[in-house]
């Protein structure tokens, strides 16, 4: 970690004095233990600021649609490219204007599971070979890093980035779980099992939107939810209107979505987001043959078609 | 209200080439079919954006009914096949969340299909009368009032 951190502080310092790129987008250390935050760095004199560590979790590839104009350095993880590719085939950022600084991802640390562990507040996180340690006011705890990495992390298939610039160290070997038994388990539920699931979960979703910010691929400029005419859903606590909005953001996604978890990870009330999308996933991968963020040629599944796609449902 | 007195209330999106002109031959047919459809015209299937389809669902209809060109004919060349892509992947997704299986239906029917339509139109009503009054995406506080009133 330490070194890969050294690293990434050389390599970005080189790029800025070099004046490749106008900012660089990486992680500094939160104002909370167990937390990183995305860091905007212009000037080398703070370079040392940068961190890299298990609580890197947000999708950086997010900010890349907010600062157009700009080269920017990004410091990404295997996800976060591919949602740079995404991003590049909905031609939504210029390749030439990204410099992107690749690091190959050990998953990110449930940071939730990990605070659950110990009674007290935690002051202090670090990683130490292959335990995570925290540390409060009358106690020290180390946990093995590998059992508290991120659902979305064991199922990723690709921790090494797809495309890059330079790459910070060596590249990993691919272990994923299998990606989709979620969506399969969750399939053999009935369907009013199903739907009181998610019911239930979004019965506490305060709308505050931050699944929506966190994601790469919601970058509209005007969200269907903040749209006034025509007004597609109500301000109001109906909960058909909650459910509307977590129904129309998940399935958004189809044929975008790269799997990162960043959306379920930012929501305060831990909804489970990521259940919704994955199912997206498989069925865009079944019916379509297409993942996201892996290939810059094909265009997205939904603006195109073939003659004999599944039409087996229509009358 | 009484069972056997309910009657479901189903919204169609017809395409206006074809589907639109296929109910119309069947109304100057004179071929009965179940009076629970209202229409909206839409100029190709591939102009229904799935939120128009939720939105109906929210607001408290019991069924939708999609239909546009046969394959190969649309009027816009391709607009029938990127809403094919469209309807396959949202009704694999309504049927994950559980919304009953059914109440999103789709169909090709061209404009010399008067008695097509109306099959389709039994069939669809027939179903989601079985299916029984739609619960469980449906708003609790009553239909919205339009902006523009
Ligand atoms: S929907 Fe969630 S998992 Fe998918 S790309 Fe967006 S943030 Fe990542
Ligand atoms: S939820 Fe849909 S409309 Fe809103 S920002 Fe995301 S993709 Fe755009
Ligand atoms: S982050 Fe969670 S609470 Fe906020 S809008 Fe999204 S699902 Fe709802
Ligand atoms: S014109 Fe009828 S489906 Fe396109």
């Amino acid at each position: 970690m330490e070194e890969i951190q050294n690293k990434i502080r050389r390599e970005v310092v080189q790029l800025l004095s070099e004046g490749q790129v106008d900012v660089v987008i990486g992680f500094e250390q939160g104002s909370l233990p167990l937390r990183a935050t995305p860091f905007f760095l212009r000037d080398i004199a703070d370079a040392n600021r940068l961190v890299w560590s298990p609580f890197c979790e947000n999708n950086l590839a997010t900010y890349l649609t907010k600062i157009q104009g700009k080269r920017v350095g990004l410091i990404a993880k295997g996800c976060d490219v591919r949602s740079v590719v995404a991003l590049l085939v909905e031609k939504q950022i210029h390749r030439d204007h990204i410099v992107i600084i690749g690091v190959p991802c050990q998953g990110m640390v449930d940071r939730r599971r990990i605070e659950r562990e110990v009674d007290g507040e935690i002051l202090k996180a670090h990683q130490e070979g292959e335990e995570i340690i925290v540390e409060g006011r009358d106690f020290r705890k180390s946990l093995p890093r590998k059992e508290y990495i991120y659902p979305s992390c064991k199922r990723c298939e690709h921790r090494n980035p797809l495309i890059y610039d330079t790459l910070i160290g060596e590249k990993l070997v691919e272990e994923a779980e299998r990606a989709y038994h979620e969506v399969e388990a969750f399939e053999k539920l009935s369907p009013d099992k199903r739907w009181s699931h998610f019911s239930e979960e979004t019965s506490r979703c305060i709308r505050c939107y931050a699944c929506r910010q966190a994601c790469p691929m919601c970058y509209c400029a005007e969200c269907f939810v903040d749209s006034s005419f025509p007004k597609w859903i109500e301000k109001g606590l109906d909960p058909s209107d909650v459910q509307f909005w977590n129904i129309v953001r998940a399935y958004h996604q189809t044929g975008r979505c790269v799997g990162c978890g960043a959306c379920e990870r930012a929501c305060p009330m831990e909804i489970d987001l990521v259940y919704l999308t994955q199912k997206i996933n498989r069925d865009v991968k079944e019916l379509f043959g297409f993942e996201a963020g892996l290939d810059l040629d094909p265009p997205p599944p939904l603006s195109t078609y073939r003659v004999d796609d599944e039409q087996e449902f229509i009358k | 209200m009484e069972k056997d007195l309910w009657e479901p209330k189903i919204l169609a999106f017809l395409c206006t080439w074809c589907s639109y002109a296929g109910a119309d031959l069947a109304g100057t047919s004179r071929i009965q079919y179940p009076p629970n459809v209202r229409v909206i015209r839409v100029p190709c299937s591939g102009r229904i954006n799935p939120l128009f389809i939720l939105k109906a669902l929210q607001q408290g209809v019991d069924g939708v009914l999609v239909s546009g060109c046969h394959p190969g004919d649309c009027h816009y060349q391709i607009g029938n096949y990127i809403g094919r892509r469209k309807s396959s992947s949202l009704k694999r997704f309504l049927d994950y969340l559980g919304i009953d299986e059914g109440r999103v239906q789709f169909s090709w029917v061209s404009a010399a299909e008067g008695a097509k339509f109306a099959q389709v139109v039994k069939e669809v009503s027939d179903k989601i009368r079985n299916l029984g009054p739609s619960k469980k995406f449906v708003n609790r506080i009553g239909p919205i009032k339009g902006v523009r009133e």
